[in-house]
């Protein structure tokens, strides 16, 4: 499906703009410009409302990035739970800096604020899935999944 | 000293979440149809008298937020469940919309009934699409059996803002904007979503709604700290034995939830400090921890109850540092419509890092002190009013760990 047709099935929904950036970037992995461009025009908004908002939330990403989306959580509990060094880790597994995306296009690292599995930290994502307790010599049984 | 108490987990482990069966069998349902036998004004009125208040972290009084959406006129009204569980260090929301889905279905559908609203949104933070599945198996399962009647209940997904657990801020993001908050009044139940009288209540006000039904405000409001009664559910994180989850009495204190349900500091090492209510929350010395865990015993320490995050720092633990890494955040995840917030955090964070790279002096704390003052006072929403809260409270009770840290 392209993406026209995946925006247009929210242009009933009132206030769908947000639902239909997720579906479309569930496909693409990010919002191209023409996305927003077609968004803007079929929720009827000026481009650059389309734009504030993409541009707004931490989960749309306006920038190409890899297909499979890696977050490191950050926060307080993560941080006191030895985070810095599973981003090292990832880093260092991918060859790319937390921001970037590998150059095959298979994976994306970012950093994130907290994702709501504080039992068990540090946290990580892959594409939305929680993996707990996460330290550096998982890493790598854990990317594997992905590759 | 007090034992777990659970009304909003009350289904935890009993049940299976996907079968509306099971909710049934325990009695699920009953409340709403027994607050339609109840009609408008007297639903109300016992929901005022149980005191039940916000469970989201403000703490204003349900059944009074209800009765000035019930009286307001208009042709639409709407129910939405803040579901945008954000603080770091909480995960009590989702516990009980992944455990027991029906429970907050059914708090929204009385609340529903009350103002007389036919539409709700539940807003799910975006990093819980499993909790987003569910919400909409349960809401199938309940339109289904009929029980919800004339009432259709929607989730929205949220995207990674923070900010967006502020009500109007939240509100905003359904209608489709960028997550900024509204100038206040007016208020959410006079004019909220698409301007229409809006009641937003978090996912553990409503979860409890069922239970103050079914056996009344009389014995609700007996539960607990008179003055913020009932439970809460706590999560603990940090450096304690038990890292899990405890809904409590709110007159359990402080020191019972570290040392009694978290079993203490691990590995054998002394307590230093505990921050309650999220990464807003302020860090308390030992020297309170007999302060109930209530919304007005936490502001006399001048700390909060927030969203019940319970993170526990070891003596070994660095509050500068600490305080830096929670100063980064706010810095993030301000939204930068008002000044004092979008400047404020990001100056803050830098005195911050300062202090923790070794290159401040004691002019950057007293600065920092008045930033956060100025903050705390002048920031046009809760986030940036709190976020000064972690680096003037490890001020004022852990000077040693700046001191040791000044040029």
């Amino acid at each position: 499906m392209g993406y026209t047709d995946i925006i247009a099935r929210y242009s009933d929904k009132p206030g769908g703009l947000i639902e239909a950036f997720h579906a479309v970037q569930k496909e693409l992995s990010y919002l191209p410009e023409e996305v927003i461009v077609e968004a803007a025009r079929i929720f009827n908004v000026p481009v650059a409302q389309a734009y504030g908002v993409a541009s707004f939330y931490s989960m749309f990403s306006t920038k190409a990035r890899g297909k499979n989306i890696i977050r490191i959580c950050e926060s307080a509990p993560c941080h006191v739970a030895g985070a810095a060094e599973v981003v090292a880790a990832i880093e260092a597994e991918l060859g790319i800096k937390a921001g970037e995306s590998t150059a095959d296009g298979s994976f994306a690292l970012e950093l994130t604020e907290c994702v709501g599995q504080c039992q068990a930290t540090p946290v990580i994502t892959i594409n939305g899935k929680a993996y707990l307790d996460v330290n550096p010599a998982k890493i790598r049984e854990i990317l594997a999944e992905y590759k | 000293m007090a034992e777990e108490m659970r009304i909003v987990l009350r289904n935890y482990g009993k049940i299976d979440p996907l079968k509306i069966e099971d909710y049934l069998a325990q009695g699920g349902y009953k409340a709403l149809e027994k607050a339609r036998s109840m009609g408008q004004a007297a639903l109300i009125d016992d929901v005022k008298k149980s005191n039940l208040r916000g469970r989201g972290g403000a703490g204003f009084n349900c059944g009074m937020k209800w009765s000035f959406a019930a009286s307001a006129t208009a042709d639409q009204k709407y129910v939405i469940c803040n579901a945008d569980e954000g603080e770091p260090g909480t995960y009590k929301d989702r516990l009980i919309m992944e455990n027991d889905p029906q429970s907050l279905l059914e708090g929204m559908a009385i609340c529903a009934y009350a103002i007389g609203a036919n539409q709700g949104y539940i807003y799910c933070r975006g990093e819980y699409p499993q909790v987003i599945e569910i919400l909409n198996q349960a809401i199938d399962q309940a339109k289904a059996q009929g029980l919800l009647g004339d009432f259709d209940i929607e989730v929205r997904s949220g995207a990674g803002a923070y900010v967006c657990g502020e009500e109007t801020a939240l509100i905003e993001s359904i209608e489709g904007s960028r997550g900024e908050p509204r100038f206040k009044p007016p208020f959410p139940p006079v004019q909220g979503l698409w301007a229409k009288p809006t009641i937003v209540n978090n996912v553990e006000t409503f979860a409890n709604i069922p239970v103050i039904v079914d056996k009344g405000g009389a014995w609700y409001a007996d539960i607990g700290n008179p003055a913020y009664p009932g439970t809460k559910v706590f999560t603990l994180t940090g450096d304690v034995n038990n890292r899990t989850f405890f809904e409590v009495p709110t007159d359990t204190t402080i020191r019972a939830l570290v040392f009694k349900f978290g079993g203490g500091i691990r590995g054998g090492k002394k307590f230093k400090a505990v921050q309650i209510g999220g990464t807003s929350g302020a860090f308390i010395p030992e020297s309170l921890l007999d302060t109930q865990v209530a919304f007005d015993a936490m502001s006399a320490i001048g700390a909060t109850l927030g969203s019940g995050a319970t993170f526990v720092l070891d003596e070994t633990r660095d509050l500068v540092d600490v305080s830096t890494r929670i100063a980064k955040f706010f810095e993030h995840e301000s939204c930068g419509k008002c000044a004092p917030c979008r400047e404020g955090t990001a100056r803050m964070h830098e005195l911050m890092k300062k202090l923790n790279e070794g290159k401040g002096s004691s002019k950057d704390v007293a600065l920092l002190e008045k930033l956060g003052r100025v903050m705390s006072y002048s920031c046009l929403c809760g986030l940036g009013q709190a976020a000064p809260a972690p680096v003037l409270t490890t001020i004022k009770h852990f000077p040693a760990d700046y001191n040791a840290k000044l040029m």
